[in-house]
């Protein structure tokens, strides 16, 4: 069971890491999202496997480590608020710059992109 | 009374003047207003002034950082008392002076600040008892002189020479903190009275050549040594009372005040004659040839100045007490007659509007009384007898004599002391000569001179009436004050001497009278020598220091470029190679083995589950181009994740991820909406390589990590946290006990980072416009129905019953699973669907206000639980709690915790509504405005 949690943690942040590394911002929110999965794993683990063994006092006879589900509970949390606010940051640049590249570079729009904003009849 | 006060008195005094200047106080008041508190730390210093004279140091102790060794320890010793009389006294000077010297549009108030505040710090610097202070003391003066150097800033030279003032200062400051951080390693205090005692121990340690380079690097560019002596000629571009201050008195003496003070710890060994004299030396004959060639007024005072410091520094290097002793009476007069003759410069200049002394002739005729006082403090600066200088000179000039330590080379120091002398007695008859007499002055800006206002002359009258009396009756006047400081100088010890302007026909009275005769010869050749000094090459030292100072920068500028590109892309990517060159070489065969706890049996259920989340990241991955998908898949991963939280004994955290899932989708399907359709393909196949070789080394890296941390064994603090949940917290689910309780402040710090992320997100948003498009990336139009019947139908009811949940779910919190955190997602998750299903603008009239206020409300109510505690004398965010029957439901507990727990649910439900609703009313903007 600890091998297969262990590959799920590292598929996880592998998948992670290679989608923050991509030039667009919706593949980073992405994989910021799956990275904080792993990482939550990773802390979560860091009590120890235990099937059945709830910290609830009373009962369990051998209760899991509590510690690091609390850390995780308000990490999840926080997570979700710093995916909303990238989520904004990255609306944001859209709106300022017209781009979802993460360099905040403008694109050069190709011919279609052009034709379908006019179409579309931007701003 | 406290001996801080002397340091202290002048930095308040800093504060007067600027006030005085905003309630539009006349001249003479502003100068008054900065000349009170110096006067009273005068009086403070002649109050301690007395033990000093009968032998006394006096200290004062106030811990600062005692850990550290950095104390606010201050001593009055002789040395100090000299240097705190020269700086108090010739500071009160500068300030009658300046008051006529600054014309009436520019801010004396600012000019008055800054000199207060160098003043203060030069203060620092000579009553320190503890090197650290002091170190810090000498920066300050750097600091200051640069803002004195240039007060007047919209000058180009001005803001170079204060620069480059300040660029060899500083660095040489930092040299000495090293310097001062070793001695305080050797040592074991860095208290001076603990170095001064402890010379022997320092001169035989092996670090002692490292000190001493570094002491002396920031004693030789704070005192303009060679080769560090380019910058002084280039602050002279400050005002004059600032020059007459800064290179008479002050901060080119706090160099030589260092040599003095640490005289007794550093010197006495080779190393020190031979770096101490030899800059002294070089520094002596450049200053004093150079000072003859400069036109300008203030350039000879300048070189002048620099030569009479390498002169000091060479006595204190020759390792002979009488020496040292001369050197502490060459600052003095040099203090005294550098000063005068810089006012004197600064009057001919106001008068006549220029510096140049081509230009300024016979000035005799048109001011006279001046003319006087300058040639009686130049007359002083060559070394005339019966003037202070010629005392101090005759002293010098015996004493190379004296000194046998360069073997057969020995004669090298007394020619070179001559030949200093000789031009020494060539600047200053220039000084006289061509300022005063030689002919008619020629096309000045200001016509005919006259003679300055009465009052800005007193301070020269005062200095060169010290010359005067020094020179004539030095017994009576400048002994007592020397032997304090001469004795603190040399550690209690002192050799004999006699302050007597007569000593007999003796080498040094011969030597003297070379220096007058050669010095006049020299002048009288001064036309060829000028013409002489023309054809040699230019080299400016200010070219040069820009010059390095410019491609210094650029390099840096080069580099921090290169590193800074302006693609997050690329930081990242240098930022996980690093993470993974940590992972891949902490990795050994060791760890891959895993630890020897006993591992749980894998069973298919977890297997499928397991492969389900592997498969579903990947496919994330691999199509996150199609976005719909991707999210899909993403889904999937949450879900997953949140039941191996339910299989692995955690409750509370699957309750969590299952909620803050539905969330965060709503989240990134809002996201997707706005955002463009297509993704392009752009990674070249080398960045695909490149990024794939760092997934799988970062990912597999934290594999094996968890890997072998869920194999070994735990050494945890938790039984603590489960033995006293019940007794202590008054709770039984142990997490949420964690959370409201034995963590609360943790707590309370995340739903505050919880509230700023909402209001962030509201600021973000506003005034933010987008293009949304009207079809989906298939290029179908959205569907005509916007909220479908059967979800309004479905969802309304479902509103009370999932608020109902929720509350259940809050008030078991602190037994069972659940909480404030889950509650509120719950709320937040059953509000959305009404969000979703009925659309914002039918949500906006039944709930009509903003989120904002509920996430304050939240975080106000946690915090004021916590200040709660402090009520009953308990620790921020003690908890209590009592045990109440209610009818029906039984025995209840109610506990503090959990109007803590409130807070956390109330800033949980605001921050995400905050968020969502505010992303969704971009739509509803949009509804309205159809194709904007």
């Amino acid at each position: 069971m600890e091998a297969l949690v262990a590959i799920i943690i590292a598929v996880l942040v592998g998948s992670g890491v290679y989608l923050v590394l991509r030039a667009r911002t919706f593949p980073v929110i992405l994989g910021l999202t799956l990275l904080s999965y792993g990482a939550n794993l990773f802390v979560f683990i860091s009590g120890r496997l235990k099937l059945d063994q709830v910290a609830v006092v009373g009962q369990s006879a051998d209760p899991t480590d509590p510690l690091p589900q609390a850390l995780v509970l308000t990490a999840i949390v926080i997570g979700f608020a710093m995916t909303a606010f990238l989520v904004v940051l990255a609306l944001r640049a859209q709106g300022e710059l017209g781009s979802d590249h993460v360099d905040g570079q403008r694109d050069a729009l190709d011919g279609e992109q052009q034709d379908e904003q006019q179409n579309k009849g931007r701003r | 009374m406290n001996l801080g006060f002397l340091v202290l008195l002048p930095f308040l005094g800093a504060v007067l003047p600027p006030l005085a200047e905003r309630w539009r106080f006349s001249r003479p008041a502003l100068s008054w207003a900065a000349a009170v508190l110096p006067l009273l730390a005068l009086g403070v210093l002649w109050f301690h002034g007395r033990r000093v004279f009968s032998g006394e140091t006096v200290r004062q102790f106030v811990p600062w950082m005692p850990d550290l060794g950095l104390n606010l320890a201050f001593r009055l010793d002789g040395l100090a008392l000299l240097f705190s009389l020269l700086v108090l006294g010739i500071g009160l000077l500068i300030i009658l002076y300046a008051r006529y010297y600054l014309s009436t549009n520019e801010k004396a108030g600012r000019f008055y600040a800054f000199l207060l505040l160098f003043m203060g710090a030069m203060m620092g610097v000579v009553t320190s008892n503890n090197l650290l202070l002091l170190v810090v003391f000498w920066e300050l003066t750097s600091l200051s002189s640069f803002l004195l150097i240039g007060f007047w800033y919209h000058q180009t030279d001005a803001r170079k020479g204060a620069r480059m003032a300040l660029a060899v200062t500083g660095m040489g400051g930092l040299a000495l903190l090293a310097g001062a951080i070793v001695i305080g390693q050797v040592v074991g205090s860095y208290s001076l009275d603990d170095v001064l005692a402890s010379g022997d121990l320092i001169r035989g340690h092996a670090l002692y050549p490292l000190i001493l380079c570094l002491v002396l690097l920031g004693v030789f560019t704070k005192s303009a040594q060679f080769p560090f002596h380019f910058w002084l000629p280039h602050a002279m571009s400050a005002p004059t009372p600032v020059s007459a201050y800064l290179h008479s008195a002050t901060m080119v003496k706090a160099g030589v005040f260092l040599l003095a003070r640490l005289y007794p710890a550093l010197s006495g060994t080779d190393l020190w004659f031979f770096l101490v004299t030899g800059a002294g030396l070089a520094t002596l004959l450049w200053g004093a040839i150079w000072a003859l060639f400069q036109h300008d007024l203030k350039g000879l005072l300048a070189y002048s100045t620099i030569s009479h410091l390498g002169l000091i520094t060479m006595l204190f290097g020759l390792n002979a007490q009488l020496a040292a002793v001369a050197g502490v009476f060459h600052i003095i007069n040099h203090a005294t007659f550098k000063a005068s003759l810089f006012m004197a410069a600064g009057i001919i200049d106001h008068e006549t509007g220029t510096r140049d002394m081509r230009r300024i002739n016979g000035l005799w005729k048109y001011m006279p009384y001046t003319a006087v006082l300058a040639m009686v403090a130049s007359a002083a600066m060559a070394g005339v007898p019966l003037l202070n200088g010629f005392l101090s000179k005759e002293m010098f000039f015996a004493e190379t004599l004296d000194t046998g330590q360069l073997g057969s080379l020995s004669w090298i120091l007394p020619l070179g002391a001559v030949l200093g002398g000789v031009f020494s007695v060539a600047y200053s008859a220039r000084f006289i000569h061509d300022v005063f007499f030689n002919g008619e002055p020629i096309d000045l800006p200001k016509y005919p001179p006259h003679e300055p206002p009465r009052y800005m002359k007193v301070p020269v009258e005062v200095l060169v009436a010290l010359c005067l009396a020094v020179g004539i009756f030095p017994s009576l006047t400048v002994a007592a004050l020397l032997e304090v400081a001469a004795r603190a100088t040399l550690g209690g010890t002192l050799p004999e001497y006699h302050l007597t302007i007569w000593h007999g026909f003796n080498v040094p009275l011969m030597m003297s009278i070379v220096a007058l005769v050669g010095g006049v010869l020299v002048y009288s050749q001064r036309l060829r020598l000028f013409a002489l000094n023309d054809r040699l090459p230019r080299f400016d030292a200010k070219l040069v220091f820009e010059a390095r100072m410019q491609s210094l920068a650029k390099w840096a500028g080069t580099v921090s470029n290169t590193l800074r590109n302006g693609s997050l892309q690329s930081y990242t990517a240098w930022l996980l190679m690093v993470v993974a060159l940590v992972l891949v070489t902490s990795v050994t065969g060791e760890l891959l083995a895993g630890g020897d706890r006993d591992m749980l049996p894998l069973d298919g259920v977890a297997l499928l589950c397991g492969g389900m989340l592997i498969v579903a990241a990947i496919l994330t991955t691999v199509l996150h181009r199609h976005r719909m998908t991707a999210i899909m898949c993403l889904s999937v991963v949450g879900l997953v994740v949140s039941l191996m939280f339910v299989r692995f004994s955690a409750p509370d955290l699957a309750l969590t991820q299952l909620s803050v899932e539905v969330v965060t989708i709503l989240l990134l399907m809002l996201a997707m909406y706005f955002l463009p359709v297509r993704t392009r393909r752009e990674s070249t196949m080398p960045r695909i390589g490149r990024d794939v070789v760092l997934s799988v080394l970062v990912g597999g890296g934290v594999g094996i990590l968890a890997f072998m941390m869920m194999t070994s064994g735990v050494d945890s603090i938790s039984p603590f946290f489960l033995e006293n949940a019940k007794p202590g917290g008054g709770g039984t689910n142990v997490v949420n006990v964690i959370l409201v309780d034995f963590r609360g402040f943790d707590t309370f710090g995340e739903i505050i980072v919880l509230g700023i992320a909402g209001m962030g997100i509201y600021a973000l948003l506003k005034d933010l416009e987008l293009y949304s498009p009207q079809t989906d990336s298939l290029g179908r139009p959205w569907a005509k129905d916007a909220h479908p019947l059967i979800l309004v139908t479905i969802s309304r009811p479902l509103l009370p019953l999932a608020l109902m949940i929720s509350v259940y779910i809050f008030l078991r919190g602190h037994n069972l699973p659940g909480g404030g955190f889950i509650a509120g997602l719950i709320t937040s998750v059953a509000l959305v669907l009404q969000y979703v299903a009925s659309g914002v603008a039918w949500m906006h009239r039944r709930i009509p206000g903003d989120y904002h206020p509920v996430v304050a409300l939240g975080v106000l109510l946690a915090g004021f639980t916590g200040v709660g505690a402090w009520y009953f004398g308990h620790p921020f965010l003690t908890s209590a709690f009592w045990h109440v029957h209610w009818p029906v439901v039984g025995e209840f507990e109610v506990a503090t915790a959990m109007l803590f727990d409130t807070g956390v649910f109330l800033t949980v439900v605001g921050a995400t509504l905050l968020i969502l609703a505010n992303l969704g009313k971009l739509s509803l903007l949009d509804d309205k405005g159809g194709a904007r």
